[in-house]
């Protein structure tokens, strides 16, 4: 049998020094995805730190800023009196993703690492440039219907599944990190990496970091906003698109916004010359068109993924008008 | 089993157990020195094993034997020139991919699962094609008749008709992928006894093949399978996974279990095969059918032909004097396929019922107006009377609580915002049949009744069933009647397939009810009793503890002069999405014209499982592979998208419930098929009646949609 280790620690001081101590070594928390890759033999750590008992769950405001801790479960977020009331836009987001058997387990930081769903990835005897750097992509030419349509590289097309990070990217989100030398912070739309030569990584989080919170600014955004997931059952699927839209409206005309996507790239695709569009403007049907129609600026499809060059758009529209119709 | 209580008659018999985890299914039992088999599985998709390394594996922790063609241990009939080309680790050849190569046991199952791992094989490979649809096109690949040609009156006479269409559908592979995964638990003990705990639809059946295969009487095998965890019609045969894993146990001498993983569901276990269908058909311009041709192509494998009925439908359902068919299965390097619910008359059904809409869109009909002006008397293909068909008032039912009045014959004229609603409706077919079964019924003293048969019940309340026919006919509680089944050793009855078993079963259970009670009848006579004096009276009179019948059931000739089929219909509202194209399926209603209910709560039941499948047929499932590699790519429940409580609403299920007179005592024909059989369709032409996009491509999925 393929042995590893399991370890428990309450700290993220002593978690940080044990990943340190073995290159081999993965942080445990809900394990949604991990335990999965491992049956599979996607992945084989040495050592498994579980981290579930370190407090890092907690979810307050700080200042104008929402603090929420990498170990809270997407449950707790999506529930949370806090959350529902001053960023709803990440509670809808959460509660797209997954089952909910999932989201009782799945943390914020684990949902932040899991890997992609692409199938290649999953089937050791295919070729996959993600698992194995240098054996090609089996997705490029082959069944790519929920793959990229922006940022993909030719080793790489992949997209992260997470609907959470859609939401946290649009909402200007920032991640503690914390190493060794101590904390850094990073926005959260740094925090995933395009596939490019390094297909391999996933995000831009060093060997030897833990994710410790999120901070996100307390907004105006409240009010207008959706976020809408198209997939292919109304439940526990991916993403074939989906759209994290919010905008203040004053008199009609949209003073701040943002939008991201998901389903369609590497990572969260935040659409900041939409937002740049819109912003200023009137908040109707043909600038939402317009809107849209700058977003897909550069998309490129991949033969079964193609759909989504039209799915993307309309969608992008149908969030807008969904969350305009809010109030 | 445990004596069950209850408080309504209509109540499954075992459903308390099934909630509280005290039905005991094949994977859960545990025998002394019990040890565990993994497969290992080819990883190319057709060729030659040049190289099996097992040293590593048999080397590894807790391994007790690794079993490959290298030492195929004896198994009687594969030794023999002929029979199956895919022998189990008798054969060097690679069929298709995943295929098993070799079973590791161990004395863990995670032991075996790591030793399986550390098999290397090494392979000739040879060029291979598992895409159906470029094989179908290939003039140089095999084509096989499936079924005969059927030809009544002029053959192809839509293409001279004054309204004409043909089309063409394609279903992709469907995999059944029940909660419950396959395997088996063998023990092989001295002399040659072997008792199996089995995941089967037919415990005589894998008795039979077991006692072919090895060459051994088969008093000398025990099957047990009193829970099944969900089969759909992949059960219905004893896969080479079970042979190897009996091997197995004859091998080391120690029981051993196999259970595979979901991905090898897969590719071990059968699957609905893809098929491409053209249907021609012609009217004339007041909506009578003039010409109904069907030609229907399957996917089989390379190694063993399956074939179903997808093009029987269209000999006898509709009134047409002039109807051909033709069936031919072509064969890929993938898996041989098996019955999935509903079988080839549900991928038949999707096509003609589809075709039968679009025909009535062009002679500018309501759908419903055209089935009906079309709906024949008699059989014409049998030319023989329908034993019983209540259609045009199941029609009826249906119309009214879907609110049929509410559509539009003009596609998409009822739109909300974004959402366009749209209904749709469609018939589902399937023979009434009846088989041959023996019961046993011992009626006791203490005012209980025990009923035996070697029959299954994979979910649809077999249990349940036939203890209502027995409360019925002798009036004894519910409570005080015990049904066993699952079990090879009790008197004999067939598989549980086809939508047979109640018609079946349930009719040697009347026979045996009716000796028991003209037996007690004698008895109370013969004691000086009042002829209708209570049995427990009369056994105490009479100083017997019990009294006992065996009976053997099956249809008179009678029965052949008629045309037996159960009905159902489907009405379905949908709404759909026009910017992402999302189907939401809003409404259901079904109507089942199968005979007498017998059970009221599972025979809705089937109906509300046979509308989920019918969803998942018509939007979310498809197999996937990428036909390069020759391997599945949506091998799990996270990518094969079987419908979750969120894509099933309300199921309005109406039964006619009008007895057939001729099919047997209850006059109760099967509906396990028909709850699914056409359901697709509706959902297909609801979508065209909402948006005016006719999709002949099942999944109906959001890019479909927005093309």
């Amino acid at each position: 049998m393929i042995n590893f280790q399991y370890l428990r620690t309450t700290s993220a001081k002593s978690a940080i020094a044990l990943l340190l101590k073995d290159k081999n070594a993965k942080f445990l928390a809900g394990g949604t995805n991990l335990i999965d890759l491992m049956k599979r033999g996607v992945t084989a750590p040495e050592k498994l730190i579980d981290i579930n008992h370190v407090p890092l769950k907690q979810i307050e405001q700080v200042g104008n800023k929402i603090h929420i801790g990498a170990l809270a479960t997407n449950t707790a977020v999506a529930e949370h009196a806090l959350i529902k009331e001053k960023l709803p836009l990440l509670s809808w987001a959460l509660q797209a993703g997954a089952s909910a058997q999932l989201r009782n387990v799945a943390t914020v930081g684990g949902n932040m690492m899991q890997r992609t769903r692409c199938g290649y990835f999953y089937d050791t005897e295919m070729p996959c440039n993600k698992r194995q750097p240098g054996t090609g992509c089996g997705a490029m030419e082959g069944f790519n219907r929920m793959h990229a349509i922006f940022g993909t590289s030719e080793k790489c097309i992949a997209v992260h599944p997470s609907d959470m990070c859609v939401a946290l990217a649009a909402l200007d989100a920032e991640v503690v990190l914390a190493g060794n030398k101590g904390e850094r912070k990073m926005a959260f739309k740094d925090f995933h990496r395009l596939a490019g030569d390094t297909p391999q990584l996933d995000n831009n989080l060093k060997a030897d970091e833990m994710i410790i919170r999120l901070e996100i600014p307390v907004n105006n955004l409240a009010k207008n906003y959706h976020y809408l997931k198209v997939r292919d059952r109304a439940s526990y699927a991916f993403a074939l698109v989906s759209v994290a839209a919010a905008f203040e409206l004053n008199n009609n005309k949209i003073t701040d916004i943002r939008l991201a996507m998901g389903g369609v790239a590497h990572k969260p695709w935040r659409l900041t010359a939409s937002e740049d569009f819109l912003k200023g403007k009137e908040a109707s049907l043909s600038n939402f068109e317009k809107a849209a129609e700058l977003a897909m600026q550069g998309a490129k499809g991949f033969g079964e993924n193609n759909f989504k060059l039209k799915l993307a758009p309309n969608t992008i529209i149908e969030a807008l008008n969904l969350a305009k119709s809010k109030s | 089993m445990e004596k069950r209580m209850l408080k309504e008659d209509t109540d499954r018999v075992d459903g308390i157990l099934k909630v509280t985890g005290k039905a005991k299914y094949f994977a859960e039992y545990e025998l002394p020195g019990l040890t565990y088999g993994v497969l290992v599985t080819s990883t190319i998709t057709k060729g030659k094993i040049t190289g099996l390394d097992t040293k590593a594996a048999e080397n590894a922790p807790g391994v007790i034997a690794v079993i490959s063609h290298l030492n195929k241990p004896s198994v009687a009939a594969y030794e023999q020139e002929g029979g199956p080309q895919m022998k189990i680790f008798y054969t060097d050849k690679i069929f298709y991919n995943g295929q098993p190569i070799a079973i590791v046991v161990a004395n863990t199952f995670e032991r075996a699962t790591y030793a399986a791992s550390l098999v290397g094989a090494t392979y000739a490979k040879e060029e291979f094609n598992t895409d159906f649809a470029k094989a179908l096109k290939d003039p140089k690949a095999k084509k096989l008749q499936g079924q005969a040609d059927y030809k009544r009156g002029i053959e192809n006479a839509y293409k001279t008709a004054e309204v004409k269409l043909e089309e063409r559908y394609f279903l992709p592979i469907e995999t059944h992928n029940p909660m419950e995964l396959h395997g088996i638990i063998a023990d092989w003990r001295p002399n040659n006894q072997v008792t199996v705990y089995a995941k089967t639809q037919g415990v005589k059946s894998t008795q039979g093949t077991i006692a072919n295969v090895f060459k051994i009487p088969v008093e000398n095998i025990q099957v047990n399978s009193e829970f099944v965890g969900g089969g759909f019609g992949m059960a219905l045969r004893t896969w080479p996974l079970e042979i190897a894993t009996v091997m197995a146990s004859k091998h080391i001498g120690k029981p051993v279990k196999l259970v595979i993983t979901r991905a090898q569901m897969f590719t071990m276990v059968g699957n609905r095969p893809a098929a491409i269908q053209v249907i021609g058909l012609g009217a004339d311009k007041d909506g009578k059918l003039t010409g109904i041709t069907h030609r229907a192509y399957g996917e089989t494998s390379t190694y063993e032909n399956f074939t179903e009925g997808v093009v029987n439908m269209a000999k006898f359902m509709y009134q047409c004097d002039n109807v051909n068919t033709s069936y031919a299965i072509v064969p890929v390097d993938l898996g041989v396929p098996i019955w999935m619910r509903g079988p080839g008359e549900a991928t038949g059904a999707f096509a003609l019922e589809s075709a039968i809409d679009e025909m009535a869109h062009a002679l500018d009909m309501d759908p419903l107006d055209f089935r009906i002006k079309n709906d024949p008397e008699t059989d014409q293909q049998k030319n023989k009377p329908f034993s019983s068909k209540n259609i045009k008032e199941a029609y009826k039912i249906g119309a009214e609580k879907i609110g049929w009045s509410n559509r539009k014959n003009k596609p998409g004229s009822l739109v909300e915002g974004q959402w366009q609603t749209g209904y749709g409706v469609s018939v589902g077919v399937f023979n009434a049949n009846r088989g041959k079964a023996s019961v046993k019924g011992i009626l006791k003293a203490d005012g209980s009744l025990l009923l035996q048969s070697a029959t299954s019940d994979i979910g649809p309340g077999t249990g349940t069933g036939m203890t209502l026919i027995a409360n019925k006919l002798m009036k004894i509680p519910v409570n005080k009647i015990t049904f066993e089944l699952g079990d090879s050793s009790l008197p004999p009855a067939p598989s549980q397939g086809g939508s047979a078993t109640l018609s079946t079963v349930g009719s040697a259970v009347n026979d045996v009810c009716v000796a028991l009670k003209s037996t007690i009848t004698e008895l109370a006579i013969n004691s000086n009793m009042d002829p209708t004096a209570n049995f427990v009276e009369v056994l105490k009179k009479n100083n017997l503890p019990f009294i006992e019948v065996t009976k053997e059931s099956q249809g008179t000739k009678e029965r052949d002069n008629y045309s037996m089929y159960s009905f159902s219909i489907h009405f379905v509202q949908v709404k759909v999405h026009a910017l992402t194209g999302v189907v939401k399926v809003s409404k259901i209603v079904s109507v089942g014209d199968s005979g007498t209910i017998v059970s009221p709560k599972t025979a809705r039941s089937q109906m509300l499982g046979g509308a989920v499948g019918g969803i998942g047929m018509a939007l979310t499932e498809e197999s996937v592979i990428d036909h390069r590699y020759g391997r599945y790519i949506n091998n799990n429940f996270a990518d094969y998208h079987v419908p979750v409580n969120a894509d099933v609403p309300e199921i309005d299920v109406n039964f006619i419930n009008k007895p057939d007179p001729y099919i047997n005592p209850m006059g109760a024909k099967g509906m396990g098929e028909i709850a699914l059989i056409g359901f697709s369709a509706a959902v297909a032409n609801a979508v065209f009646n909402a948006t005016g996009k006719r999709i002949r491509s099942l999944p109906i999925t959001p890019d479909k949609v927005l093309a």
